[in-house]
Parts: C-alpha cells; structure tokens; sequence
C-alpha cells in the first residue's frame, strides 16, 4: 500500500497556506460494524502499539471496558442492547461499535486549536495531535463533535486515536485494522473503502437491513473513519452516534468569524486613538484656568 | 474437526450450537465472516444466551442450558418426519440400513440392559444382527422395523415442536425456523459446517450432544463435503495436539486403547483392540492396530523391545481403574495420593467444586506446580480473604513451584483444532531460572534413572530402559521429539505385495503410517503423527500459503495428521461412482484410476467406486453410524437426560420414571450426590463460560487483558434484576450447594426467562477467568459453585448446568 | 510626598493600589488569552515562559482581576451612580471628543462616559469570570454545549473588554494631567475644575 505521506495539509493555529505541490491518495479506515463480534482485539493492538496502558478499571454492569475513551484509551467498543420492532415482532440487536477519532475532512479540533501545530491534518486526512506542541487548554475537546479528545491528567496533553499515523506513513494499516480478526476494520484509500462499503451494504440489503448504509457525514466533510451501519438511518442506536455531526455554530463563531472581527475591531480602537491624538491633540488645562487658579492663590 | 478452520467458509450454513466461537475463537470466527461475505451464507446461532456469536447472527433461538439433546432430537424428527435428507448419503453412507438385535429396547428413558445399582448398561442387545460370517445384516429397503433406519425414526418421533419447546424453553416457531434453515442443506449441493465447542461437552450428557449432530449431518450428507462436518473447536492452541498425546490415560498416543489389568499379555491385548469387518469388502482400517501399537512399543523401548519380550508390553502401565480429572481428585479427596504433579494446569479454578479440590489438595504431601505463573492452585493453602478462606496452620502439604517458559519462549509444535501441524520457533527467552517443560521432565526422569539404577526398586526396568537417545538428555531437543514421534525404518521396510521393493531404508524417517509394521522393523511415537518429519524434513514447517482449489486447503502450509489429509471422510464427498456431490467444491474425485483432487484422498487410492468401499474407513462397518452400538456409556441413540442439577424436578420427557432424570449412566462419586442442590433452594439455572478478552486463568496476569475486563461479573436478565431488585452495577452473590461467589451485575437483555415445561425458567450466567493470584480485581473462582460429576464417556465435568440462588451483596 | 500641597487627593494609596493590581492583572490576561484567541498574538505567550505557562497562568489571574476588580467595585460603586447630568454629558459626548470641552455640563468626580466605563467594564468581568470558569478544564468539567457557549462569551467579552480598556486608556493619556491621579494620587486645582468642577467645588468648598 503506497499511502505514505506525511504531508501537511492543515496546521493549527496556522494562517499561511500549507505546502500543496504534492498529491497524496486520502486514506480511509472502514468499520463494518456488522460484522464486529466486540473482541477487543483492537482496544488491545492500540495499547500495544501505542504503548498505552490505561488504569485496570472495574466492572460498571456492561461489557464496556475500559468504560470511556481517556488520554490512554484511544478507542473503546461501546456495547447497546436494542429492540428493535419489525415484522415478526421484537427483534434483539446487540450493537458492538468501535469508537475512537473519526478523522473529519473538518476536524472541529483542529479549527478550535489555538497552539501552532499541535493538532495536524495529513495530506492522507489524518488528523494527528503533536504533544509537543500542545498546552493543554482542551479547545479540541471543546471543538469535536464526537467527544473524541481526552486531557491527560498526568500532563494536561490533548489525547486521540492518531490512525497509526507512523504505521502509515511506512505503508502499514493502523494497528486496530491489522488484528481485526473478522475484518470488520479495513484500511485503505477512501476511495477504495466506499467501494468495500457498497458490497457490505448489498450483503446486508440481501439480508433485509433495508436502511443500511454508509456512515461519513457530510457535516464535517466527510470522515476518515467511516462505519458501515445496518440501521444508518438511526446513528443513535449505536451507542449515540451523532445523526448529523458538524462543527457546533458556537465554534465556528468563536474561531472562524470572531478572530478577524475582533482582532479588526481592536486594532481599529487603538489605531482610532491614536489619530484621535493626532488629529484633535491632547486635552490640557486651560492656560486660563491655570492662571486664574495660581492668582487665586497667591 | 472433521474438517478444519478454513474450510467454514466453503458453508452454506454455518449453525453454531454449544460454543461462542465469536467470544472464544475470534481469530477462527472470520472463516464464517467469510462465508457470510463470499458465499451469502448464513449463520443461526442457538444457545442460552444472546451471544457475541448472536450479535452477527440472521438467525438466534434460544434454549434452556442443558436441553440440547431435546432440541437436536427435535432436528432429527423434522428431518425425517419432513423427508429433509439426503436419500443416497443416508442409504449407502451411513448404517440406516443394519439391523439391530431383536431384543434391543428402550423403555421410558432406558435403553435394553439397565443395572441401576451399578449406574451402567449391559451392553449385549446394543448390536447389529450378524450373519454366519459375522458380517451386519441390512435391510436396503430401510423398511425393517429392526433396522436402524426405523429404530431412528421411531425413537425422535417423540421429539415433536411441541415437546422441544416445553423441554427447552425455545419458542416453537423459532425452532421451526432454525429446523427450516438446517433442512435446506439436505440437498447434496449445500453444506452445513456445524461448530461447537465446551458448550456441548461440559454436561453430564456431553457426548451424546455430539452424537445428536453426527447423525444430524449423516442425514444431511455434509460430512467428508468441504464446508461441512461436525467441527469441535478446541480452546488452547495446542489442546488438540495434547489430546492426540494421550490426554486421557485410558488411551496411548494416538487414541490406541491403553492396556488395563484385563490384558494380561500382548496376544489378548492386541485381539480385543483389532477389530474385526462388520461388512464384506470394507477398509476397517483400525485392523493395522497391531502395527500402529508396536512401533510405539519401539519407540519407547527401542532395542528392550523385541519378539522374544513381546516387544516390552511388560513394561506398560496397565490401568486398574479411571484415571480422569474427577476420578484423580475424588482419590486424592479420598486421602489416596501422596504427590501430585501440575503442569500448565490450575485445577483449584478449573476443575468443578473448588472445596472439594482444594481439600484433596490439603490431602497430599507434595504438590509440584510446573507453569510460568503463580497460579491459584499454587497458593491453595493460602488465606485470600474471603475468595480463599483456609487455615495453613491445618495444611501439612508441601508445595514446590518450577517456573517453566512459557509456550512463546519454546520451539515446537501446535496442532490446531483442525488438525493442522504447525511449528513455532521461540520468540523470547524465558525470564529468570524458568525452563522448558522438557528440560524439566528430562531433569526429574534422570534423577530417577540414576535412582533406580543405584538404589534397584520393586521393578526398575520400565524406567532404565525407556529409550532417552537425545544429544543432549538433560536438554531433549524438540525437533529430536518430533523425529521420534514421526518415527523411522529400524530394518528395511519393503512393500508386502512385491519383497524387492524397498519403501525405506534402515533409518530413515518414515513418510505415512501405510509403512508402520508389526514385526519391530519400524518405530513410531504418534502412528497419526507419521509423516510430520520424514525424509524431506520437518513437514509442519511448510509455511506456502498457496491455495490452487480456492477451497483453503493450502496443502503445503503445516501438515494435518492423518497423512496431511485436510478433510477427513473426504470420500463422501462424492456419490457412489465417485463423482462429487458438488462440482465446485469438489474436495477429490475418482479420476478413472485413482481417486485423486484437492486433498489426500480417504480412501485406498485405487479402490475402483465398483468395488464398493464406503468412506468411512476407520469404522468396521465402513460407513457412518446412526446408531452407534455399544460404544457410547448411555445409549446407542442421544435420549434427553436433565442436569443433574435440574429446575424442573424431573425429565419432562420421562416425568415417572425417575432413574432416566438424568444420565443414568453417569458416574456419581459417594457423597458427591448430597451435594447437589435442589430447584426449590436454587431455582436459577446457571451456566459457566469464557470472556473473548481472557484465556483461562492465565491472562488475569496480563494488564492489557486485566485493563478490557477487569472484575469478575455474572449476567442476568431484566426480569430476573427486577425481581430481585438488582440494577446493573450492583454487587450480588451468586450460591450453589456448594458455596458462593459474589460478583458484579450485569443486567442485560441478552438473558431471557424461558417457559418451560410450564414455570419460568430463568438463568444466570457466570464467566470463569477470575481468581485471587493476578493483576485484575481480585475474585472468586467460579467453579466454587459447580457439580462434581461429568459426561458419563469423557468424565468432563457440567460446568455448563447447575442450580443456584443469587441476590443483592 | 505631595509636591504641591494646593493639588487635590483624588485616589488614596490603597485605591490606587487596588487599580493597580486589576490594570497588571488585566494586561497579563489580554496578552494571554490573546495569545489563544488568535494565531497572530500567539507570541505573546513567550511573554509567559510559552503558551503551557500561559494556559496555566490565565485562569488563576482572572481569579486575582474577578476579586480585586470586585474590591474596586464596592469602593466606587456609590460614586458611579448616573444622574441626570451624566446623561446631558453624554448626549454632547461628540463635542468632548472633537476637543471643544468648554461648554460641557459640569461633572462631579467622574463624568457620564467614566461612569459608563465602570459599569461595562463591570458586566464584562462579570461575564468573563463565569465564562472562565466553563473553560477552566483543569478544574471543572462542564457539558461541552455549555463550555462552547462559554468559549464565545469569553472571547467576544473579551474582546469588548480590551477595546474599553484601550479608550479608558487613551482617555487618561489624552486628558493631560489624569496619569497622575493613578500614580501618586493628586491632581492639580485647575485640572479638577476643568474636568471635575462640581467635585473640585465638593472638596475645596470654592465656587
């Protein structure tokens, strides 16, 4: 797989263009989550690879475990238990979803970001978080609309599935894809996973899911991460998976239209100040009244 | 497995019963993936709980643990009320057509033959009809009422819808809906792979769980057919090969019945294990018995083995009584043993009834523990608050700990579920003084040796002269091991139908158990084995992944005993003539000349179809048994038995009669009987299993499986919960007879009340993996609350049904 | 040291102090959140040992402005009363700005616009403290709904904020002999009675 790039497309913070003479194919992860059996084979590869080992939790009543993403679990699989009525009556479904970064075309993150290059968006369409570059202010959790990000409370570091990115930059799947033992995580160009998508949809559309579908919503440009659901029309099922994620209005204010604005406006007070001076000059006493006050005085 | 990990994706139907292959067999589980992708099959799940499994399933039904015989009778009545079989397969391929004894009976839940103080059948009228040859009669009509056809028949017509559904708790149209997806692979082109696993064989009745699904696939015709057979899924990577190593001490390597005190000499011995044809013309392969037994005798003794000895069956143990897991502890309980010896085994958590284990273990006056870990049972006698309550001021047992490498830091070999072969190299050094297991037993049996070679003995000979021919015998290399296994001509081996035909040379290794002799001119450790190391080399290092047929045979990757055929019964692949069932999955066919195609051929190469020599060659009869005589303990047709621990009292199949309960040919140990608890005390039934993110007890130890399920919970329904006012998350404790555990609640949907047999039966559902020794949240052992008693064949403990009362901690 | 004992005590040393410690800790604050608000003001964050610095210091000098700023609050708060005479300064605000002062109503200590100052320089703290504290993840964990609200509040807030701290800055530099009042308290007679003169007649008792 030639999918190697480490391009830049997007920085954070970052208000130059980025360079753009090179072409690189965007890559995808697929996620067929009806063919997921909630192994967790994943959970454990991205611990492995990454060198992440999180808290030996406890029990909370439901297979989930660890039971929400953290700094050191970057993905998890979120178990739902649903009822489905149908035809023939009560139909149980037990909904086993991956979750973890989706890896936006517009990542929420990356808008809301404040450091320079702490969060990256590859060429390839991943959306990658540099340590090193971040403070640790949380903006990206604030920004994400899948409540993907986690803040370290060991050192205050933004944390997230980076999609292996230095496993595929040498031409390797990301390490969750690799051990998937049914195949139920794909990895490879976008354009090639739309394709594996559309023959798992047919399968399931045999199989009488006549609302399977794709999910890479189009409200964040599209996803690097994309699920093939049985119920497509009802994201929610799956452990509340958003039914048209976008980059909240309120970020959009704060970082798109309000930087220039304000920044404008502020500039345009102390520029106004200054030729206020300029042109009017400063306010002193009156040589009259000075004087009066002196006469009064003496 | 009849059949191998690959070979699920050529089903139509992938029925899964009696295991949780997505929870416990992840890795394997993409082959049915792969069918569902690549073949549109479709995969129906039936089991006590809303599985891993179920979660991809088109289909799951629900059944009351320890009911599968009912539900699987129910199958065979469909299938044959409803004429869903496949004619010519069941006709010529299996014993339909034998007549069995005139004074075969079954009488309300006993078969002909019952002795109930002893719990065990004279076995006398379990018997075909034989003619004046001592060949079966058959009756080609299949109308005798006496033939097993009929017998068949007359025997599951009981087993109606109705009757499944007030036994097994399952829905009527979900049974018939399950009945109708399996019915359509009748057809000769459509394959049914079954797959099960603990979830079968942990019943008192576990054997003829299987035995139920043999004859379901005989009727169907799906055995020896790619993407068919009944496929046990074994749980350790390597528990196949230790069970073709003599697991079970009634058998010697390569399951060849083990010498006991009724065989007094080699001559009697070797009569009573070679069987005789039971129809003209036939294979009856197990008649080479005597050539697989004596080059194993060569192999042990080496030149101590010789005509003039008897080739040294002097030497061999002879077994005086069982020897299974329960029948070891229950002697051990019994204060009837002095040491023990526990090599990569925690028999305090893994064998039924935790007191009674961890009191025969206080019994003895050594126990070695051989393993990687600090296990449970290395530390029975040690107080773990409540999750170990002893006193080691009582416990006089000495324990010693050799730490061995682990299986990653060793090179050998695994034989997987599908009896494929494999070699794997050593990846680590083992940490610390650990060493290999054979370096270990290498060690103990030297100091033994140089023992008795001092000191004498009562009969030292077995011991000084054991064949120990290793360059190194403190450091016997695995790649020695499986030479010897494989074993080699020890004088020329020439073909027996033309003397000038040299088929091996002294020395050299041998390629198939076809060159194994009786007369000491070969030796051979495993007859099944033969051909994993011959002349060309170590054949399970074959790692070419090349796939021709597209069937996933991959022929030259590892090596499956027997003679690396992929598909055993492959014959019946194909009808009479020789023709395949199916074309395109066709796994051999008879060329012309020679059966010949995909695999290694079941069959004798040039056995022209005319000739009439049916597929299934290691039976006398030559074909497949419906009826299986006398060789299972219970009967020679499954009959519905309960638990021995029932909710419902009584066997709703036999209501009056109360010795056909439950099996009654299980063996109940004494005072193991009073420990068994009553529905009205424990009114839930309770049902043990594995978690897809643990192995046994060993991955407690390991912080990425702690960190995915870190703490012991049991499962129950909503309704349940709500009875017993339990909300997810909450503490609880779960008792049996036999103690009590308490663990976290999962309250789920997955876990329905069934109605059955009038009253709701609810059940419980209880994960094994936990333990106080490890680094996820100290726990309980589950089988603190299991039944000491097991299959009446295997002796594999129930751990799947028993009773138990549970509420808030 | 009060050179002149003819000029009038505007500010006690406390008072001035106070002003003081919210002025410091306002500009530490805008050149900070600055730093997060926009990628050109970014630098500024090495003015704090860099931006980890800076995203650790920032809420603990809101917490130092929100207090001390309400200390001032309750010092001046009677003193910024409007009246009706503000509102007639205000309504003539342009001619104070074009330079021409001479005829605007008289004004006690602080005129209509100072007055105004003080009370959006008010609601604005108010604003940013509590919208701080929304996105003061070290500590707090709101809803995300909640802290993206707070995340517009604070930086249009503090936006505003900055620009009315620019004009009450320029105001004191424009309106020659003001800084002095904030240094060391005094203002000169003339100086009161030019901008003050009701307060100027308050505290010398002269017409």
């Amino acid at each position: 797989m030639a999918l190697q790039s480490l391009d830049i497309a997007r920085r954070s913070a970052t208000t130059t263009p980025a360079p753009a003479a090179r072409q690189t194919t965007e890559v995808a992860k697929l996620i067929d989550v009806s063919t997921c059996i909630g192994c967790k084979a994943c959970q454990v590869a991205c611990m492995e690879w990454n060198d992440l080992r999180d808290e030996v939790g406890s029990c909370a009543g439901v297979y989930d475990n660890p039971v929400d993403l953290t700094a050191k679990s970057w993905t998890v699989m979120r178990f739902a238990e649903v009822e489905l009525s149908g035809p023939n009556g009560g139909r149980l479904e037990w909904l086993i979803r991956k979750d973890g970064c989706m890896h936006c075309a517009d990542p929420g993150c990356l808008k809301a970001c404040p450091a320079p290059g702490a969060i990256i968006q590859y060429a390839n369409g991943i959306v990658d978080f540099h340590q090193e570059n971040c403070i640790g202010c949380g903006y990206c959790v604030t920004g994400c609309p899948f409540n993907v990000p986690r803040i370290s409370k060991e050192d205050s570091k933004a944390y997230k599935c980076s999609l292996c990115s230095d496993r595929v930059a040498v031409g390797q799947a990301p390490a969750c894809a690799k051990v998937c033992p049914t195949g139920a995580i794909q990895f490879g160009s976008k354009e090639q996973m739309q394709d594996v998508a559309d023959k798992r949809l047919a399968d399931l559309k045999s199989r009488g899911f006549d609302k399977a579908g794709l999910y890479d919503p189009q409200g964040v440009g599209g996803t690097h991460v994309m699920y093939v659901l049985h119920h497509a029309d009802r994201p929610e099922l799956y452990s509340g998976l958003p039914n048209d994620p976008a980059i909240s209005p309120l970020v959009s204010l704060w970082k798109g239209f309000a930087k220039p604005l304000a920044t404008l406006a502020l500039a345009g007070v102390a520029l106004g100040s200054l030729f206020h001076y300029v042109t009017k000059g400063p306010n002193e006493v009156s040589k009259e009244l000075e004087d009066e006050l002196e006469k009064e005085e003496s | 497995m009849t059949n191998h990990w690959v070979d699920i994706k050529n089903a139509d139907l992938v029925f899964v019963m009696g295991g949780n292959p997505a929870e416990a067999h992840p890795c394997g589980f993409k082959w049915v993936i792969e069918a569902k992708k690549t073949r549109k099959a479709k995969l129906v799940v039936v089991d006590p709980r809303f599985n891993r499994t179920a979660s991809v399933a088109d289909f799951y039904a629900p059944l009351r643990s320890g009911s599968d015989i009912a539900f699987l009778g129910g199958v065979i009545n469909y299938l044959l009320t409803n004429d869903k079989i496949h004619h010519d397969y069941v006709k010529h391929y299996t014993n339909a057509s034998f007549l069995i004894d005139e004074g075969f009976a079954f009488d309300d839940g006993i078969f002909s033959g019952y002795n109930a103080e002893k719990r065990s059948y004279d076995k006398a009228t379990w018997k075909y009809q034989l003619d004046s040859q001592g060949y079966a009669k058959v009756d080609e009509t299949l109308q005798s009422p006496h033939c097993v056809f009929q017998q068949l028949k007359q025997h599951y017509s009981r087993y109606t819808p109705e009757v499944v559904a007030q036994v097994c708790g399952t829905p009527k149209d979900a049974f018939l809906k399950v009945c109708e997806y399996i019915a359509e692979t009748a057809a000769p082109d459509k394959t049914m792979t079954n797959l099960y696993a603990l979830g079968w064989t942990e019943h008192s009745v576990g054997s003829q769980n299987i035995r139920c699904m043999a004859i379901i696939q005989q009727l169907l015709g799906n055995m020896g057919m790619a993407g068919g057979g009944i496929n046990a899924l074994r749980g350790h990577a390597n528990v196949q090969g230790i069970t073709d190593f003599a697991l079970y001490a009634q058998n010697l390597p390569g399951y060849l019945a083990a010498p006991t005190d009724a065989d007094p000499d080699r001559k009697t011995f070797l009569e009573k294990r070679t069987p005789k044809p039971l129809r003209p013309g036939q294979m009856n392969f197990p008649q080479n018995f005597p050539k697989w037994f004596t080059s194993l005798c060569k192999a042990w003794y080496g030149d101590a083995a010789h005509k003039d000895n008897d080739f040294a069956y002097e030497y061999l143990p002879k077994l005086g009584g069982a020897s299974d897991v329960l029948s070891i502890f229950n002697a051990m309980h019994e204060g009837k043993m002095n040491g023990f010896f526990c090599q990569g085994f925690n028999p305090l958590a893994s064998v039924a009834n935790k007191k009674k284990v961890g009191d025969a273990l206080a019994k003895l006056r050594y126990l070695v523990i051989i393993d990687p870990l600090a296990t449970d049972t290395s530390e029975f006698w040690k107080p773990h608050g409540e999750f170990n309550e002893v006193d080691p001021a009582k416990i006089a047992t000495e324990v010693f700990r050799l730490p061995c490498s682990l299986f990653a830091e060793q090179t050998g070999s695994f034989t997987n579920s599908g009896r494929v072969v494999q070699w794997h190299w050593k990846a680590a050094d083992a940490p610390g003084d650990a060493r290999d297991d054979a370096e270990i037993l290498a060690a103990l049996f030297l100091k033994l040796k140089a023992m008795y070679a001092k000191d004498g003995g009562a009969y030292p000979d077995p011991i000084l002269k054991l064949t120990w021919a290793y360059r190194q015998p403190a450091k016997p290399a695995p790649e020695e091991v499986l030479m010897e296994i494989n074993g080699k001509a020890l004088a020329e081996v020439v073909d027996p139908k033309d003397a000038t035909k040299v088929l091996a040379k002294p020395g050299e290794q041998l390629g198939s158990f076809a060159l194994l002799r009786d007369d000491g001119s070969t030796s051979c450790g495993n007859w099944i084995y033969c051909g994993t190391w011959s002349q060309a080399g170590n054949n399970t290092a074959k790692r070419d992944n090349s796939d021709p047929s597209g069937l996933g045979q991959t022929m030259n990757w590892g090596y499956a005993w027997p003679v690396n055929r992929r598909i055993i019964y492959n014959r019946a692949s194909c009808d009479l003539s020789g023709k395949p069932w199916d074309p395109k999955r066709a796994v051999i066919r008879w060329t012309g000349t020679a059966w010949g195609g995909n695999d290694v051929p079941d069959m004798r190469p040039d056995a022209k179809p005319e000739e009439g020599v049916m597929p299934f060659i290691m039976n006398p009869e030559g074909v497949a048994r419906l009826f299986s005589r006398e060789l299972m303990a219970e009967g020679p047709m499954p009959e519905h038995y309960e638990p021995f621990e029932t909710p419902l009292d009584k066997n709703p199949m036999h209501p009056n009669n109360p010795k056909a309960t439950s099996n009654p040919a299980a063996r109940v140990y004494k005072g193991d009987m009073e420990t068994f608890g009553k529905a009205k005390d424990f009114p839930y039934v309770a049902t043990t299993y594995r978690l897809t993110e643990h192995f046994h007890y060993w991955t407690k130890h390991s912080k990425l499986n702690a960190i995915t399920q870190p703490e012991q919970f049991v499962e129950i329904g909503e309704e349940l919960a709500k009875e017993k006012g339990i909300a997810a998350g909450d503490r609880v404790k779960v008792r049996s007879n036999r103690g009590f555990i308490k663990a976290v609640a999962v309250v789920t949907k997955r876990l329905k009340a069934l109605d059955v047999d009038g009253r709701k039966v609810h059940t419980v559902g209880i994960p094994i993996h936990y333990g106080f020794k490890g680094v996820t949240k100290p726990g309980f052992i589950t089988n603190t609350l299991t039944p000491f008693v097991g299959d009446a064949n295997t002796q594999t403990p129930e751990y799947k049904a028993f009773l138990v009362n549970i509420e808030k901690a | 040291m009060i050179r002149n004992p003819k000029d009038l005590q505007r500010y006690t040393a406390h008072e001035r102090a106070n002003h003081w410690v919210v002025g410091i800790s306002f500009i530490l604050l805008a050149l900070s959140g600055l730093a997060f608000f926009h990628p050109a003001f970014f630098p500024l964050a090495q003015l704090f040992g860099g931006a980890v610095w800076a995203r650790i210091l920032h809420p603990f000098l809101g917490v130092l402005m929100a207090v001390s700023f309400l200390a001032i609050f309750f010092r001046f708060k009677a003193l910024n009363v409007m009246t009706p005479a503000d509102q007639e300064w205000l309504n003539r605000v342009g001619e104070m700005v074009d330079g021409n002062d001479h005829d605007m109503p008289e004004q006690g200590k602080y005129n209509g616009g100072q007055k105004m100052m003080f009370w959006a320089l008010a609601l604005c703290m108010l604003l940013l403290a509590v919208s701080g504290i929304l996105l003061w993840r070290a500590y707090f964990g709101f809803p995300v709904g909640l802290v993206r609200f707070g995340a517009v509040i604070h930086a249009a807030t503090a936006a505003v904020m900055i620009a009315l701290i620019f004009v009450h800055v320029y105001a004191a530099i424009w309106v020659k002999g003001t800084i002095r009042a904030m240094w060391y308290g005094t203002v000169t007679r003339a100086w009161a009675k030019q901008h003050h003169r009701a307060w100027y007649r308050q505290v010398t008792g002269k017409s």
